[in-house]
């Protein structure tokens, strides 16, 4: 498979969007991408990235301020990709955005990518952080929403993290989510992709969350429960978040894990898995495009 | 070699101070300095001394309770704000129990967290071992992109806490808990990277970190009446190392010690001999803690139990002299006499 083959949509930025269709269109793009990408690497996570493709869609191209063509405008809301070995659904929206090449997602993690396996700051632009180990990217977000409203006083910019639920499990994710309640950080929204599982299978077999809506506000954190995969959904989630300045807002997303690969839904197996050559023109099929 | 103005009466009466304080009173220097320097603390912020910080900076500073890991990432996301944020507790928590997070969200992720472990060795005393912070040195001078300091004593932490603050980057600061001999005076240098030969001599260089430092010129003197010239070369930044200046003096001598209240292995002992085994070989001795735990006790009868006072040392270093045999000295540092 080669890289130009990841250019098959049309080789130019996606424009913020507020329709609906172009936003669902998006989203299915980068599911190609994604697929496309975690089948020439040969390794991969693309599970969890199928599953995260509207959440990031609505992100990057309605729901954050941002500019592709300056990532580091100094005005910018931050997104901090906490479960970074979702990293292909990353990349994907940032190419698709205009950060840097489409045919550079052919690269992902071969020597010399500045696409590493999991995502690391410096090298590509957007990129915000490193991340890889898991539970650290709340309190990240916490920190620089802590300088923006409790120390610079700016108002007008958002902060964004995304979380696993199976990351979940990891303790900084609740010292942290002490911390952003303490502090009152309205400008602080995190979502968190709630697929229901983790590498050794469900997450409620694993280590149950049980009722996460109670854990997060019992912390004083607003809570907004919606379906992830529903560009409509996303965007009304992140605008009411916006205006709930007194408390952090969390997202729990519910996804399906593998999303628009029949074969891949809800198999938690295919959480840490690449598929083969005939798996992934199978799944690009069934995402609409060409295999 | 720039005149380090030892205090003249460092090896009579020298002054005590906890080498914490003078991280306190270098914080709040730094904060007057530069107002993108902001303080983060896990529940101890008196003994951190971090309160004089706290009490002018109110806004700055920020209490994270008892969570080490969270305090060194809300430290990375705000340093991604484009602060300059220090950290602190003890050493035995924060580098020991969040060391992962301050690999991949200080330095990997290139943000300027300053990491500052109080209370490290074996001079915290009577809490014991799980509070004898001894692997430190050894844990944060493997990871790339940290710096490394321990400074000497409190003037010298108040100095590397302004410099850490005016060159910010990936770093770990060393304090100590106790009240230690203050070797150096206000018009000492400091600065990020140096070694400094405090005594000059041609028979054994000893190599020196922390709190050993003065105790490695204890040594030397006592050594000086046996005659018995040692070298005292104090080592505050352990990394990046000052390879150019160990190695001058391990050639002029063609023998080291090396001297810190902490694990040899990988320590400053570890360090010295990685260089040395590859730039100009030569027997090395590393006294320090050997492989194992501290213990409850009074600071000081821990120091002597651990064989790191300074007329130990001297003893150590007369008798290791006796049976191993120098190496080559550098041409330029041949025996003049």
């Amino acid at each position: 498979m080669s890289d130009d083959v990841m250019t098959d949509e049309a080789v130019r930025a996606f424009a913020r969007t507020d329709d609906e269709a172009e936003l669902r269109k998006i989203a299915q793009v980068i599911r190609r991408d994604i697929v496309r990408m975690v089948a020439t690497a040969g390794s991969g996570h693309p599970g969890g990235a199928l599953g995260m493709a509207e959440l990031l869609t609505v992100l990057y191209f309605n729901g954050m301020r941002h500019d592709p063509r300056d990532p580091g405008w100094p005005d910018r809301d931050v997104f901090f990709l906490s479960n970074g070995h979702t990293a292909p659904v990353l990349y994907a929206t940032l190419a698709r955005a205009g950060y840097f090449p489409v045919a550079e997602l052919g690269t992902l993690r071969q020597l010399g990518s500045r696409l590493q396996g999991h995502p690391e700051r410096g090298t590509l632009p957007g990129v915000e952080s490193t991340s890889g180990p898991l539970g650290s990217g709340l309190s990240q977000a916490a920190g620089y929403a802590h300088v923006l409203r409790n120390i610079d006083q700016v108002r007008h910019r958002f902060v964004y993290t995304m979380m696993g639920d199976g990351e979940l499990d990891e303790g900084n994710v609740w010292e942290a989510a002490m911390f952003a309640g303490k502090y009152r950080l309205g400008n602080l929204i995190g979502f968190i992709d709630r697929n229901n599982i983790q590498i050794d299978g469900a997450t409620e077999d694993v280590m149950p969350l049980t009722d996460l809506r109670a854990k997060w506000e019992s912390f004083d954190w607003h809570v907004l429960e919606i379906d992830g995969n529903n560009v409509r959904a996303v965007a009304d989630a992140i605008g009411l978040s916006k205006a709930v300045s007194w408390a952090p807002t969390m997202i729990i997303a519910q996804t399906v894990p593998g999303k628009g690969v029949p074969f891949m839904e809800y198999d938690h197996r295919w959480h840490g898995m690449a598929p083969s050559p005939a798996q992934a023109e199978q799944a690009l099929c069934a995402l609409g495009g060409v295999a | 070699m720039s005149e380090y103005f030892l205090d003249p009466n460092v090896l009579t009466a020298p002054l005590l101070e906890p080498i914490r304080f003078g991280f306190g009173r270098g914080l709040l220097a730094a904060g007057e300095a530069d107002e993108r320097v902001v303080a983060l603390c896990a529940d101890l912020v008196e003994s951190t001394r971090m309160h004089l910080f706290r009490d002018r900076f109110p806004d700055r500073f920020v209490e994270v309770g008892i969570a080490e890991q969270n305090m060194v990432t809300v430290a990375a996301g705000m340093a991604h704000a484009g602060k300059i944020p220090f950290t602190s507790s003890y050493a035995a928590f924060s580098p020991g129990r969040n060391w992962e997070q301050i690999k991949t969200t200080a330095a990997l992720n290139r943000q300027p967290v300053i990491v500052i472990g109080s209370h490290a060795g074996i001079n915290v005393g009577y809490d014991g071992a799980t509070h004898q912070m001894l692997e430190d040195i050894t844990l944060m001078r493997v990871m790339p992109g940290m710096r490394v300091i321990a400074p000497a004593d409190s003037l010298e932490a108040e100095k590397a806490t302004m410099a850490l603050a005016a060159d910010p980057a990936p770093s770990y600061l060393r304090l100590a808990r106790d009240k230690t001999p203050i070797i150096s005076t206000p018009e000492s240098p400091f600065e990020i990277g140096p070694a400094y030969v405090l005594v000059e001599g041609h028979d054994v260089s000893l190599i020196a970190t922390g709190t050993m430092t003065y105790h490695a010129l204890v040594a030397a003197e006592l050594l000086a009446g046996q005659g018995v010239s040692a070298e005292v070369v104090h080592v505050p930044t352990i990394k990046p190392l000052d390879e150019d200046a160990i190695l001058a003096s391990v050639g002029k001598t063609g023998r080291a010690i090396t001297i810190e209240e902490a694990q040899t292995i990988g320590g400053l002992g570890g360090a010295i001999c990685e260089l040395t085994a590859g730039a100009h070989p030569a027997p090395v001795l590393r006294l320090g803690i050997q492989d194992r735990y501290g213990e409850t006790g009074d600071p000081a009868q821990l120091l002597k139990k651990f064989q790191l006072t300074g007329p130990q040392i001297a003893e150590a270093t007369a008798e290791w002299l006796q049976r191993s045999p120098a190496a080559h000295r550098s041409p330029t540092h041949t025996d003049a006499e």
